[in-house]
């Protein structure tokens, strides 16, 4: 009944009305390696001593760059309806303020 | 999906995965995927727990009329409190609304179905499942006892060693199920399947306070899983969440249960809202006042609904700044609902009001929501609060927002969208004992509560002393609950009298209220296709408007018949979605899986079986029963217009593979 | 939260028009909205089991603590398994965009076994935990350590068994270049596991944790 399953032929005329061709693979495998790079970054951490509030914040960052990453090109948020990106967003936020404030009531980032 | 089938049976259906034929008798009920027979299953069945929990109240009031009650024990009275509430919120309430939900929004938004027909049924048959699992505690002799918040560690295997709070947890995961995935599909068929021009600010308040609904649901669900999951590992697989000897902390119980809780309590409302903010523009003749308003002070409420929470825990020592910080936000959220509340009533100011039973419940849920809100307020301060908590004054104040805003406005919806289900209307008389007696009988149960809870009663105890004072009010509460009993007894005989007399009477005509809203395109009773063709909507309050334009003068006037405005459903062209037998056999199996997880795990091979040979039956059923009725499945034979094997938009059931398992 | 307005098609299926699917009122397929809106939801179910941990990550009483136990390198290996099975999914997909329906298969199959691999991984290192004293009973942090990890298992596993499902189905040469949507929603659902557990693994074990 969706689109691209009833009429492909429709469906990829509406990607390409939408100005976006999914890349090519050569692209994802860059992505891939991208990717990989960060995580060998953020292992590497392990092995290095730093301070926490260092460490942390890094880790953070590259986490919250991977997860976007591969958010934007696997999931194909990039080139996607961004009606798509709002769902996701929202729970992620919703999910990012309730559940930081239950941890605040916790008292969690006092101890952390 | 239709290519699954399709290129697995290039020669038609094969073996089991035929879809059911039947259009009559109780096959066409377990099989249907029509969202208006979902609807009436969803009414019914909610009306029978409704019944369930009616006489658990009763039972509750009969202990308490006296003091010393000797009606129930001790234990037995916390079981009945517990499953009463369990089932007024989850089984009577929440399904009362998905009942409407089901029956109106497609119609409302101009669509033939909902986007995905068979997991619609689905919802309704776990729904159903998870129901009568949670009742099955009583058969067992071991109904739940741990009140409807089931404060954890209280309702560890400690202290509640038998099997009731794992009936309740599984039931209410088995309950929450449903409601994702209808959650899931209304979403989806709001956004996909309006009518051409309906934008999102055209479409029905009842419509918009729906959409808020489902996805307060999709958020909220997920909560209330992760707490009955860790319940639920505590007490049988020996996990510490909720175990203090271990160093857990019982809050975690509280957050999560109140996360999902306090959005949960807009979720039971809502609807209601949206049903009133459409009886009260017709019964006044008038538009909605601030109608944006409406829609963003309820889309507030869907919101800040996620910022009060802890407002249920102010004596659970969560520290000053939570109780300071939840209090401010509590307050916050009485201003979304003080604006619907006046817009209500400037939609009747100047008003040609006619008080017909539907605008009489209307009337009835302005006037006792206020109350319950500002009862409710009073609990924002903290300090009064701490006064109020577990005494009966919380009783009478969620009593007003529940029985008084949620109920009465489902009765409303009743009265007023019979005669578009059944094609004719109840009788005015009896509707007119119904609400009377009920708000009579509702204020003298609950108002009295307020008082005996500011003098110190404490809720859920099963007995009081004589000499405390609470002798009188107790006793007039429990007449009142009789008497709100008699008028849903009278709400029964009318329907089965106004049944009986729609027999012999004239039809009821294809617009009885001069309403607004685009569902009464369609003839009473709503034929199966729902439409004959495309409404090409203009403005909110469509079908008002065009059967009313303006004179020179700028005087409203009927420029046009509800005969000449609605389709007359002679349409006989249109494929709908063919029924499955697969929702209710996935269903089935869910139950099973859950006796396997509180008895033996060998339970759960019946229960996976039945629950993958449905998943699997669902994704291989052919997309359509080509020898049904408008069938097409590429036979070519047809005479008509409308290309074979292109019809399957509504057959929406469209279901993919990978959401079946996970959803 | 508000979606778009637009709205080019009429909902009845009256037309051939409708009865497509395409000019649904966003303009988007209804059953990858439905995946989209469901792993919203899901957000909110990792969110909850992963507080669940964080506030009860230093409860471990006399049992093992998450810092003594956790062996950083191997789950590093496991977590990139995982990634990299993101890699052939959407390699699977863009192979069967192509019509490419060979190497399509060669890339579910290859998804799945990664998938498979990082399930190993995660039973392994559940057994090691358990012979070395942490069991699902020792502590609020154990508990609650083997169910947000068990959970997200639970996911990949079913991710797993969707994508053979899809193999099975392209074995039978049913899985065609028009179907390549279905291979699309489940790859979304594969990814967000995916993206779960590179939040998992970063704040659960990356972050130093409280050691005994």
């Amino acid at each position: 009944m969706s689109t691209a399953t009833e009429s492909p032929v429709e469906s990829h005329e509406a990607a390409h009305e939408e100005g976006h061709d999914h890349p090519s693979d050569r692209r994802y495998i860059q992505v891939a390696v991208i990717l990989a790079i960060v995580t060998a970054l953020e292992v590497g951490t392990y092995f290095v001593h730093m301070p926490g509030e260092v460490l942390i914040p890094m880790l953070m960052a590259m986490m919250i760059y991977k997860f976007f990453y591969v958010a934007a090109w696997f999931m194909h948020l990039r080139f996607d309806s961004p009606l798509f990106t709002k769902f996701f967003v929202s729970g992620l936020v919703l999910a990012t303020i309730v559940y930081g404030i239950t941890l605040t009531v916790f008292e969690f980032w006092h101890k952390g | 999906m239709s290519d699954v089938t399709e290129l697995e049976t290039p020669g038609g259906s094969i073996g089991v995965y035929t879809r059911p034929k039947a259009n009559t008798g109780w096959r066409d009920w377990i099989t249907t995927v029509d969202h208006k027979k979902i609807g009436i299953l969803y009414g019914a069945t909610a009306m029978f727990f409704f019944a369930i929990g009616g006489l658990e109240a009763l039972l509750i009031r009969l202990q308490l009329a006296t003091p010393d009650g000797t009606v129930l024990g001790a234990d037995t009275y916390n079981r009945v409190f517990t499953m009463h509430g369990v089932t007024m919120v989850f089984l009577v309430i929440m399904p009362l609304a998905a009942a409407f939900a089901n029956y109106l929004l497609p119609l409302q938004i101009g669509a033939r179905d909902v986007a995905f027909p068979r997991m619609n049924a689905l919802s309704f048959w776990i729904f159903l499942a998870g129901g009568l699992f949670l009742n099955m505690a009583w058969i067992v002799g071991d109904a739940p006892d741990g009140g409807w918040f089931a404060y954890a560690p209280n309702t560890g295997m400690i202290f509640s060693p038998g099997k009731g709070m794992d009936y309740y947890a599984i039931g209410l995961q088995i309950t929450g199920i449903a409601s994702l995935i209808s959650a899931m599909n209304l979403i989806v068929t709001v956004l996909n399947m309006r009518a051409p021009g309906m934008t999102l600010f055209k479409m029905p308040v009842f419509t918009w306070m729906i959409l808020v609904v489902q996805f307060l649901l999709l958020f909220a669900v997920p909560v209330i899983t992760v707490a009955l999951f860790l319940l639920l590992f505590d007490r049988n697989f020996g996990a510490n969440f909720f175990n203090p000897e271990m160093g857990a902390d019982p809050l975690l119980w509280q957050h999560l249960f109140w996360i999902f809780g306090h959005p949960e309590v807009y979720i039971l409302i809502l609807p209601s809202f949206g049903i009133i903010s459409e009886v009260i523009p017709t019964f006044s003749r008038k538009p909605l006042f601030g109608y944006p308003f409406m829609v963003f002070s309820g889309i507030a409420i869907g919101f800040m609904g996620w910022g009060v929470w802890a407002h249920h825990m102010f004596v659970s020592g969560i520290g000053p700044i939570s109780v300071a910080a939840f209090s401010v936000s509590t307050m916050f959220i009485a201003v979304p609902t003080g604006v619907k509340i006046l817009n209500w009533l400037a939609t009747m100011w100047g008003g040609r009001i006619r008080f017909n039973t539907p605008m009489l419940f209307a009337s009835g849920v302005v006037s006792m929501f206020t109350i319950g809100g500002l009862s409710g307020v009073t609990h924002s301060l903290a300090p009064a609060d701490t006064q109020q908590t577990d005494t009966y004054y919380i009783v009478a104040h969620f009593h007003y927002v529940i029985f008084g805003g949620a109920l009465l406005g489902i009765f409303a919806g009743f009265y007023f969208w019979w005669p578009k289900v059944f094609g004719h209307l109840l009788d005015e008389k009896w509707g007119k004992w119904n609400f009377w007696l009920m708000i009579v009988g509702f204020n003298m149960t609950f108002g009295p509560m307020h008082i005996l809870g500011l003098q110190g009663m404490s809720r859920r105890i099963d007995s009081y002393s004589p000499g405390f004072g609470f002798e009188f009010w107790n006793m007039f509460a429990s007449i009142g609950a009789f008497i709100i009993a008699v008028g849903v007894v009278v709400f029964m005989v009318n329907v089965v009298i106004s049944a009986r007399r729609a027999r012999t009477a004239p039809p009821v005509g294809l617009d009885p209220w001069d309403a607004r809203s685009p569902e009464w395109f369609s003839p009473n009773p709503t034929p199966a296709h729902n439409f004959d063709e495309d409404i090409q909507i203009n403005s909110l309050d469509e079908f008002w408007h065009r059967k009313y334009g303006e004179d020179e003068d700028g005087r409203v006037v009927r420029v046009a018949t509800a005969e000449e405005v609605c389709q007359d459903g002679s349409a006989t062209d249109t494929h709908l979605p063919s029924p499955s037998y697969w929702p209710v056999v996935l269903a089935a199996g869910l139950p099973f899986v859950g006796f396997g997880l509180m008895y033996t795990l060998w339970f759960c091979v019946p229960g996976g079986a039945l629950v993958l040979m449905a998943i699997y039956g669902w994704i291989f059923e052919p997309v359509d029963d080509p020898d049904g009725p408008h069938g097409h499945g590429g036979h070519g034979d047809e005479p008509t217009e409308d290309p074979p094997s292109e019809e399957r938009a509504d057959d929406a059931s469209a279901e993919t593979t990978e959401e079946a398992p996970v959803g | 939260m508000r979606p778009p307005r637009p709205l080019r098609r009429p909902p009845l299926a009256d037309t051939a028009a409708v009865s497509h699917g395409h000019g649904t009122g966003t303009g988007l397929s209804d059953n990858k909205l439905l995946m989209w809106v469901f792993l919203g939801s899901e957000c909110l179910l990792f969110g909850g089991l992963i507080s669940t941990y964080l506030i009860y990550r230093s409860r471990f009483g006399d049992g093992p603590a998450p810092g003594d136990i956790f062996d950083i390198p191997f789950t590093s290996v496991s977590s990139f398994v995982l990634l990299m099975s993101s890699l052939t999914m959407v390699l699977a997909l863009s192979a069967l965009q192509r019509g490419d329906i060979r190497n399509n298969r060669i890339w579910l199959l290859t998804t799945a076994l990664l998938g498979s691999l990082f399930i190993g991984g995660q039973v392994y290192e559940f057994t090691t935990f358990v012979r070395e004293g942490l069991g699902y009973s020792t502590s609020p942090f154990s508990s609650a350590f083997f169910t947000l990890t068990g959970f997200h298992g639970v996911h990949v596993s079913l991710g797993i068994l969707m994508l053979m499902s899809l193999l099975i189905s392209s074995l039978r040469g049913t899985l065609t270049t028009e179907r390549s949507e279905t291979v699309e929603i489940v790859g979304l659902y594969w990814h967000f596991v995916d993206v779960v557990w590179i939040f998992i693994f970063t704040v659960i074990y990356l972050v130093p944790s409280p050691t005994s």
